[in-house]
Protein backbone atom coordinates (compact mmCIF):
# COMPACT_ATOMS: atom_id res chain seq x y z
CA UNK A 1 0.00 0.00 0.00
CA UNK A 2 1.22 3.22 -1.00
CA UNK A 3 -0.04 7.06 0.32
CA UNK A 4 1.03 10.16 -1.45
CA UNK A 5 1.66 12.66 0.41
CA UNK A 6 1.04 16.09 -0.56
CA UNK A 7 4.37 17.26 0.47
CA UNK A 8 6.06 14.34 -0.36
CA UNK A 9 4.67 12.81 -2.83
CA UNK A 10 4.04 8.50 -3.19
CA UNK A 11 5.94 6.53 -0.14
CA UNK A 12 5.31 3.32 1.12
CA UNK A 13 3.23 2.52 4.17
CA UNK A 14 6.10 1.86 6.60
CA UNK A 15 6.35 5.74 7.14
CA UNK A 16 2.91 6.32 7.73
CA UNK A 17 1.55 6.29 11.53
CA UNK A 18 -2.38 5.51 11.03
CA UNK A 19 -4.40 7.34 13.87
CA UNK A 20 -8.09 5.54 12.81
CA UNK A 21 -11.16 7.63 11.88
CA UNK A 22 -11.11 11.41 11.28
CA UNK A 23 -13.27 12.32 14.36
CA UNK A 24 -10.36 14.78 15.73
CA UNK A 25 -11.61 16.95 12.76
CA UNK A 26 -15.19 17.09 14.15
CA UNK A 27 -14.62 18.03 17.95
CA UNK A 28 -17.91 18.78 18.89
CA UNK A 29 -18.32 22.19 21.22
CA UNK A 30 -17.92 21.98 24.51
CA UNK A 31 -21.73 22.55 25.28
CA UNK A 32 -23.17 19.91 23.00
CA UNK A 33 -24.03 17.59 25.51
CA UNK A 34 -23.35 13.73 26.88
CA UNK A 35 -24.71 12.11 24.04
CA UNK A 36 -22.34 14.48 21.10
CA UNK A 37 -19.82 13.86 23.37
CA UNK A 38 -19.98 10.25 23.76
CA UNK A 39 -20.23 9.39 20.18
CA UNK A 40 -17.28 11.53 19.82
CA UNK A 41 -15.09 9.33 22.47
CA UNK A 42 -16.33 5.73 21.76
CA UNK A 43 -18.60 5.28 18.61
CA UNK A 44 -17.29 4.37 15.55
CA UNK A 45 -18.07 3.41 12.06
CA UNK A 46 -16.55 0.15 10.75
CA UNK A 47 -17.58 0.68 7.06
CA UNK A 48 -17.16 -2.32 4.47
CA UNK A 49 -16.26 0.86 1.52
CA UNK A 50 -14.59 4.40 1.72
CA UNK A 51 -13.35 5.50 5.37
CA UNK A 52 -12.09 8.34 6.52
CA UNK A 53 -8.88 8.13 8.23
CA UNK A 54 -6.25 9.89 9.83
CA UNK A 55 -2.89 9.46 9.23
CA UNK A 56 0.33 10.91 10.03
CA UNK A 57 3.64 11.09 7.72
CA UNK A 58 5.74 10.49 10.65
CA UNK A 59 9.44 9.40 8.88
CA UNK A 60 8.42 11.73 6.15
CA UNK A 61 7.45 15.49 6.71
CA UNK A 62 5.68 14.52 9.76
CA UNK A 63 2.10 16.12 8.36
CA UNK A 64 -1.08 14.55 9.54
CA UNK A 65 -3.07 13.47 6.43
CA UNK A 66 -6.64 13.11 5.86
CA UNK A 67 -7.17 9.61 3.59
CA UNK A 68 -10.12 8.46 1.69
CA UNK A 69 -9.86 5.02 1.23
CA UNK A 70 -11.89 2.15 0.38
CA UNK A 71 -11.35 -0.55 3.02
CA UNK A 72 -13.01 -3.71 0.24
CA UNK A 73 -10.24 -2.70 -2.46
CA UNK A 74 -7.85 -0.93 -0.23
CA UNK A 75 -7.68 1.77 -3.19
CA UNK A 76 -6.53 5.46 -1.84
CA UNK A 77 -8.87 7.72 -3.00
CA UNK A 78 -7.57 11.20 -1.62
CA UNK A 79 -5.07 12.45 0.41
CA UNK A 80 -5.12 16.16 1.90
CA UNK A 81 -3.13 17.64 4.75
CA UNK A 82 -5.41 17.66 7.69
CA UNK A 83 -4.34 21.35 8.58
CA UNK A 84 -6.23 22.88 5.80
CA UNK A 85 -8.74 21.01 7.85
CA UNK A 86 -11.99 19.07 6.14
CA UNK A 87 -15.57 18.15 7.90
CA UNK A 88 -17.56 15.31 6.68
CA UNK A 89 -18.05 15.51 3.00
CA UNK A 90 -20.47 12.55 3.02
CA UNK B 1 29.34 20.89 17.92
CA UNK B 2 29.34 18.84 20.48
CA UNK B 3 31.62 19.80 23.73
CA UNK B 4 33.76 17.87 25.97
CA UNK B 5 34.39 19.62 29.47
CA UNK B 6 37.34 18.96 31.04
CA UNK B 7 38.40 20.44 34.59
CA UNK B 8 41.65 20.87 36.25
CA UNK B 9 42.45 22.38 39.03
CA UNK B 10 44.91 25.30 39.24
CA UNK B 11 46.94 25.13 42.51
CA UNK B 12 47.73 28.53 42.23
CA UNK B 13 44.55 30.60 41.45
CA UNK B 14 42.28 27.58 43.56
CA UNK B 15 39.80 27.78 40.96
CA UNK B 16 38.59 25.28 38.48
CA UNK B 17 39.43 26.24 34.74
CA UNK B 18 37.46 24.68 32.37
CA UNK B 19 38.48 23.30 28.86
CA UNK B 20 36.05 23.24 25.90
CA UNK B 21 37.12 20.43 23.13
CA UNK B 22 34.81 19.70 19.94
CA UNK B 23 33.91 16.50 19.10
CA UNK B 24 32.25 14.89 15.93
CA UNK B 25 29.46 12.45 16.87
CA UNK B 26 31.36 10.30 13.79
CA UNK B 27 34.95 10.63 17.04
CA UNK B 28 36.80 6.78 15.38
CA UNK B 29 34.13 5.98 13.32
CA UNK B 30 34.52 8.01 9.56
CA UNK B 31 36.12 8.12 7.13
CA UNK B 32 34.50 5.08 5.76
CA UNK B 33 35.78 3.92 2.12
CA UNK B 34 34.97 1.04 0.31
CA UNK B 35 35.42 0.80 -3.83
CA UNK B 36 33.58 2.86 -5.44
CA UNK B 37 31.96 5.09 -2.44
CA UNK B 38 33.18 6.62 0.82
CA UNK B 39 31.16 8.24 3.94
CA UNK B 40 33.02 11.51 5.23
CA UNK B 41 31.75 13.59 8.82
CA UNK B 42 30.29 16.83 7.01
CA UNK B 43 32.54 19.87 8.77
CA UNK B 44 30.46 20.94 11.87
CA UNK B 45 28.25 23.53 10.84
CA UNK B 46 25.52 25.95 13.07
CA UNK B 47 22.00 24.79 12.62
CA UNK B 48 18.59 26.27 13.35
CA UNK B 49 15.27 25.13 12.68
CA UNK B 50 13.25 27.73 11.13
CA UNK B 51 9.35 27.00 11.47
CA UNK B 52 7.02 30.48 10.49
CA UNK B 53 3.93 31.08 12.46
CA UNK B 54 0.35 30.63 11.34
CA UNK B 55 -0.12 32.72 8.30
CA UNK B 56 3.36 34.07 8.06
CA UNK B 57 5.03 32.31 5.49
CA UNK B 58 5.54 35.04 2.83
CA UNK B 59 6.76 37.70 5.01
CA UNK B 60 9.35 35.37 6.52
CA UNK B 61 10.32 33.74 3.16
CA UNK B 62 11.00 37.50 2.16
CA UNK B 63 13.31 38.40 5.31
CA UNK B 64 15.32 35.55 4.31
CA UNK B 65 15.53 36.44 1.43
CA UNK B 66 16.79 39.72 2.41
CA UNK B 67 19.30 38.13 5.03
CA UNK B 68 20.33 35.45 3.92
CA UNK B 69 19.70 35.40 -0.15
CA UNK B 70 17.94 32.41 0.25
CA UNK B 71 14.05 32.25 -0.08
CA UNK B 72 11.52 29.80 1.92
CA UNK B 73 12.38 26.42 0.25
CA UNK B 74 9.32 24.91 -1.40
CA UNK B 75 8.35 20.79 -0.53
CA UNK B 76 11.45 18.63 -1.34
CA UNK B 77 13.55 21.27 -2.21
CA UNK B 78 17.27 23.12 -0.94
CA UNK B 79 18.85 25.50 -1.63
CA UNK B 80 22.20 27.67 -1.13
CA UNK B 81 25.72 26.34 -1.19
CA UNK B 82 28.74 24.75 1.14
CA UNK B 83 28.71 26.70 4.23
CA UNK B 84 25.59 28.47 3.32
CA UNK B 85 22.46 26.02 2.85
CA UNK B 86 18.44 25.74 3.69
CA UNK B 87 17.21 22.71 3.54
CA UNK B 88 13.57 21.72 3.49
CA UNK B 89 13.06 19.65 6.53
CA UNK B 90 9.10 18.96 6.72
CA UNK B 91 5.51 20.57 7.25
CA UNK B 92 6.51 24.38 7.84
CA UNK B 93 10.14 23.55 8.68
CA UNK B 94 13.38 24.14 6.94
CA UNK B 95 17.11 23.87 8.51
CA UNK B 96 19.48 26.65 7.99
CA UNK B 97 23.01 25.95 7.89
CA UNK B 98 25.89 27.65 8.27
CA UNK B 99 24.65 31.16 8.86
CA UNK B 100 23.69 32.77 11.80
CA UNK B 101 20.41 33.43 11.59
CA UNK B 102 19.18 36.98 11.32
CA UNK B 103 17.45 38.66 14.36
CA UNK B 104 14.47 39.55 11.37
CA UNK B 105 13.46 35.87 11.59
CA UNK B 106 12.36 35.86 14.80
CA UNK B 107 9.08 38.23 14.14
CA UNK B 108 8.21 35.68 11.51
CA UNK B 109 8.90 32.24 12.99
CA UNK B 110 10.06 30.40 15.39
CA UNK B 111 13.74 29.53 15.43
CA UNK B 112 15.15 26.99 17.61
CA UNK B 113 19.00 26.20 17.91
CA UNK B 114 19.60 22.16 17.09
CA UNK B 115 23.37 22.43 15.88
CA UNK B 116 24.02 20.03 18.16
CA UNK B 117 20.74 18.00 17.80
CA UNK B 118 21.87 16.41 13.96
CA UNK B 119 24.91 13.91 13.05
CA UNK B 120 25.55 15.15 9.65
CA UNK B 121 27.70 12.98 7.03
CA UNK B 122 27.92 12.99 3.07
CA UNK B 123 27.71 9.56 1.18
CA UNK B 124 30.01 10.19 -2.22
CA UNK B 125 31.38 8.21 -5.11
CA UNK B 126 29.51 6.41 -8.41
CA UNK B 127 27.85 3.62 -6.71
CA UNK B 128 26.43 6.25 -3.62
CA UNK B 129 23.32 5.56 -5.09
CA UNK B 130 23.05 2.00 -5.24
CA UNK B 131 24.15 1.98 -1.93
CA UNK B 132 21.09 3.96 -1.02
CA UNK B 133 18.42 1.65 -3.19
CA UNK B 134 19.00 -0.88 -0.69
CA UNK B 135 18.48 1.85 2.26
CA UNK B 136 15.67 3.91 1.68
CA UNK B 137 12.51 3.42 0.30
CA UNK B 138 12.31 6.36 -2.13
CA UNK B 139 14.01 6.49 -5.15
CA UNK B 140 17.32 8.36 -5.02
CA UNK B 141 18.68 8.05 -8.90
CA UNK B 142 19.80 10.99 -10.56
CA UNK B 143 16.65 10.72 -12.80
CA UNK B 144 13.93 11.22 -10.14
CA UNK B 145 16.43 13.08 -7.24
CA UNK B 146 18.57 16.02 -8.41
CA UNK B 147 21.03 18.38 -7.51
CA UNK B 148 19.12 20.63 -5.06
CA UNK B 149 16.51 17.91 -3.51
CA UNK B 150 15.69 17.01 -0.37
CA UNK B 151 13.71 14.23 1.02
CA UNK B 152 12.73 13.10 4.77
CA UNK B 153 12.31 10.01 4.62
CA UNK B 154 13.54 6.58 6.19
CA UNK B 155 17.04 4.87 5.76
CA UNK B 156 16.44 1.50 7.43
CA UNK B 157 14.51 2.01 11.10
CA UNK B 158 16.67 5.43 10.97
CA UNK B 159 14.47 8.80 10.41
CA UNK B 160 16.73 11.03 8.10
CA UNK B 161 16.88 14.16 5.94
CA UNK B 162 18.88 13.40 2.65
CA UNK B 163 20.29 15.96 0.07
CA UNK B 164 21.72 15.59 -2.94
CA UNK B 165 24.64 18.07 -2.61
CA UNK B 166 26.49 17.11 -5.49
CA UNK B 167 26.25 14.70 -8.56
CA UNK B 168 27.38 12.10 -6.63
CA UNK B 169 27.15 13.48 -3.17
CA UNK B 170 24.70 12.98 -0.71
CA UNK B 171 24.45 15.30 2.53
CA UNK B 172 22.84 12.73 5.31
CA UNK B 173 21.34 14.15 8.31
CA UNK B 174 20.18 11.98 11.27
CA UNK B 175 19.30 12.44 15.13
CA UNK B 176 22.84 12.62 17.05
CA UNK B 177 22.35 9.70 19.28
CA UNK B 178 21.39 7.43 16.03
CA UNK B 179 25.32 8.53 14.15
CA UNK B 180 26.83 5.29 15.38
CA UNK B 181 24.00 3.42 13.40
CA UNK B 182 23.54 5.09 10.59
CA UNK B 183 27.18 4.59 9.85
CA UNK B 184 26.45 0.73 10.49
CA UNK B 185 24.04 -0.03 7.98
CA UNK B 186 25.83 2.37 5.28
CA UNK B 187 29.08 0.28 5.39
CA UNK B 188 26.81 -3.03 5.54
CA UNK B 189 25.29 -1.57 2.31
CA UNK B 190 28.59 -0.36 0.79
CA UNK B 191 30.11 -3.52 0.95
CA UNK B 192 27.10 -5.88 -0.10
CA UNK B 193 27.48 -3.21 -3.22
CA UNK B 194 31.32 -3.25 -3.53
CA UNK B 195 31.26 -6.91 -3.53
CA UNK B 196 29.12 -7.61 -6.20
Amino acid sequence: MRIKCPLCGERDLREFYYQGADVALMRPAPDAGPAAWDDYLYTRDNPAGVTRDLWQHEYGCGAWLLVQRNTVTHEILNVTLAKNGGGHAD
Amino acid sequence: MWFVIRCFMILTGGGAVVELMEKSAFEGLLPVEVVGCRIIAAPPEPMHLISPYKGQEKPLSAAMKSAHGMAFPAAGRATGKEGARLVWFGLDQAMLIGPAPDARLSEFAAVVEQSDGWAVLRLQGALAEDVLARLVPVDMRAARFKRGQTVRTQLQHLQVSMTRVGGEVFQIMVMRSMAKTLVDELQNAMRLVAAR
